[in-house]
């Protein structure tokens, strides 16, 4: 047992790192869930976004491109979903189970020749002398660009729905979709937006796997990611700095259990592994324990259909 | 409907069970069952590639059916349930984790014949197989000892079952004895395939001064992790992972499932098929040594190849006294040989190793 072969500093930032594919599908999923609609597909849109970002940036040799690539699988993916339960009105669960079925046979399909391949390399962005700062060089200015996209994204999505108009009506349309509608907003296409959205995050998420984390294409390597990202949503409670918060914790518990491992503790990874999902379950009883509290927090419309007869 | 549907696929079942029997030309149907997906470059795949090899030798006289990335646990029923009212007439569940399923399911199709892989629970109409990886470990810690400029072996293990353990052994006696000052750190993954968490294991080692990656997980992920570091080697797992040489990966344990799935899909056929427990190692074939790369000096190359000829050629025993186990206590005397009960059961570690296996 040699605690002292462990640097804190490194494993903070080797959490960042094995946090940031669950915080980017966690943050997409949640302005789709902001939105009124549930989607479960986020396992199969991580796993498609992932061999299209694989694909495109080992063609193209650009990894920016590959992201770019994605997204817009992702995205694309995710209208799948939101044509099938806005427009056919079929049942948002279902169609969200069977999104990550697909996504996963698809993902299997896309990938049969990139087996085996080296993706090009994604740098670390240089922060020049910023980089050789003591403790906070290493934590905070020794990141790719994606972790920083990342963070980024949680404070847009934050100020997004804060302060902006438009998130205003992506929150009104989640709370009662009738009422919004009965204010002249377009329900269906506000809906539409979230969940494309929402694909692209998910698909950058996977894209960060197979492109930086692992990096390579194997089928089904997103393992269960995408079920993590949406307990995280539940564990913040629908808000944006928890969900940081959330993939964090997530990602570091893993992290860290792996690197007591290995300096030689015997740690209980059982228990260990299993601490974030008590404490998600706990979010949730404490949370239903206060009526008035868990109606502030879950939005009211979530998972239920829309259509402008109703 | 859908209950008609089970009710069919009984009937038709019962029906190619019979006609099995009764030597008819119905196709014999052929069922696997897998743990990962058969593109995860690894265990799976290989024995991917044993089912195809039976399609490729028997051609229409046998069918084969797949089902991937199933669960270990009672997921497992299910899929074998599905599969045996599907008609198969022969089933390979390929995880240790399958077993209790396996024997379930088995209780409940006695005409159906199922085929464990790795485990130790045998019945009429359930066979074991397994292959002695162990053999492949002892190279492995041979070249891993030799290596070593920190002298830090990494080994990514999945579960703390008798066959991870049985290759933890077998890798530090031989580490240990070309390198007394060797240490291993091992990290339990609790998965055979989450390639996110293998490259994060095998980070976490390399962060923490190993230069040496073991795995006993699935998936090429320690190798893609292992493959930006300078001065870190790995070994292919139970598929030649030969996209990562010369390095990281300078060698591997290669399983070879073909030529056993062929055997008993042909003992079916005859309705010659016998419950049985198959374990085979370097020297039947079972076991392959990938080709060791050049980045491996060549006497050290040579040292491991004259190892592994000895091994298959049943000269020299992986696990050859004097041995203590963990606690200091006597194991195998000097010259004697492990016997294959204890080390089908194996639940110790060997003097030396000092992490604690857990529960």
């Amino acid at each position: 047992m040699d605690l002292s072969s462990i640097n804190p500093l490194v494993l903070i930032a080797a959490l960042m790192v094995a946090s940031t594919p669950i915080l980017l599908a966690a943050i997409g999923e949640l302005v789709v869930e902001k939105s009124g609609v549930l989607n479960l597909g986020v396992e199969g849109m991580m796993i498609t976004g992932a061999i299209c970002g694989f694909a495109v940036a080992v063609e193209s040799g650009s990894p920016a491109l590959g992201f770019l690539g994605a997204a817009l699988g992702g995205a694309v993916l995710s209208l799948l979903f939101g044509v099938l339960t806005q427009y056919l009105l079929s049942n948002q669960v279902a169609t969200g189970l069977a999104l990550t079925l697909f996504g996963l046979g698809l993902s299997a399909l896309m990938g049969q020749g990139y087996i085996g391949i080296k993706p090009p390399a994604t740098g670390d962005v240089n922060f020049g002398p910023l980089a050789d700062l003591p403790v906070l060089g290493i934590v905070l200015f020794s990141h790719d660009l994606m972790v920083y996209v990342s963070l980024a994204l949680v404070a847009a999505v934050w100020a997004f729905l804060k302060y902006s108009r438009a998130g205003l009506i992506l929150r009104a349309v989640g709370e009662s979709h009738e009422a919004a509608h009965a204010l002249g907003y377009k329900v269906v296409r506000v809906r539409l937006a979230a969940i494309a959205f929402g694909g692209a995050c998910a698909g950058l998420g996977g894209a960060y796997l197979s492109l930086i984390r692992v990096p390579q294409w194997t089928e089904g390597m997103t393992a269960g990611a995408g079920w993590i990202a949406l307990a995280i949503v539940v564990f913040a409670s629908w808000k944006p700095w928890r969900v940081l918060l959330g993939a964090y914790l997530f990602g570091g518990v893993t992290v860290l259990q792996l690197n007591l491992q290995a300096a030689g503790l015997a740690v209980p990874v059982e228990y260990l592994s299993m601490s974030p999902y008590i404490i998600t379950i706990l979010v949730l009883v404490i949370m239903s324990s206060n009526r008035g509290r868990a109606a502030l927090t879950a939005p009211a419309a979530l998972g239920r259909s829309f259509h402008a007869s109703s | 409907m859908k209950r008609r549907n089970v009710l069919a696929g009984a009937a038709l079942a019962m029906s190619l069970g019979g006609a099995a029997l009764a030597g008819s030309h119905e196709p014999v149907k052929v069922g696997f069952i897998y743990v990962g997906p058969v593109g995860d470059g690894g265990w799976t795949y290989e024995h991917n590639q044993g089912r195809l090899a039976v399609e490729e030798h028997f051609g229409d006289a046998v069918e084969t059916v797949f089902q991937e990335s199933v669960p270990e646990g009672a997921d497992a029923e299910r899929a074998l349930t599905q599969m045996a009212l599907q008609g198969a007439d022969l089933i390979f569940t390929t995880s240790f984790g399958y077993m209790d399923p396996t024997i379930n399911v088995a209780a409940k199709f006695p005409d159906v014949k199922f085929e464990h892989a790795t485990g130790y629970k045998r019945a009429d109409n359930v066979s074991t197989y397994s292959a002695r990886f162990y053999e492949g470990r002892a190279v492995q810690g041979h070249i891993a000892g030799k290596m070593t400029k920190t002298n830090k072996v990494g080994y990514i293990a999945s579960f703390p079952i008798p066959e991870v353990i049985r290759g933890i052994n077998a890798a530090y006696i031989h580490a240990k004895k070309v390198n007394p000052d060797i240490e291993f750190s091992i990290i339990w993954a609790y998965t055979w395939f989450d390639p996110a968490k293998e490259a994060d294991a095998a980070n976490a080692l390399i962060e923490q001064g190993a230069d040496v990656i073991l795995q006993h997980t699935d998936s090429t992920a320690p190798q893609a992790a292992a493959q930006g570091v300078d001065g870190v080697i790995t070994f292919g797992q139970a598929s030649d992972m030969s996209e990562y040489a010369p390095l990281p990966r300078v060698s591997s344990i290669i399983d070879n499932w073909a030529p056993y799935y062929i055997a008993r899909t042909q003992a079916v056929i005859d309705g010659t098929w016998a419950s049985v427990d198959t374990w085979d190692g370097i020297g039947p074939g079972m076991v392959e040594i990938g080709e060791i790369s050049d980045a491996v000096p060549a006497d050290v190359k040579a040292e491991a190849e004259a190892m592994r000829d000895a091994i298959a050629a049943g000269g020299y025993h992986p696990f050859t006294g004097p041995l203590k186990k963990q606690d200091g206590s006597d194991w195998l005397a000097e010259g004697e040989v492990a016997d294959d009960g204890t080390l089908a059961g194996m639940n110790f570690y060997v003097e030396g190793l000092t992490a604690t296996i857990p529960n």
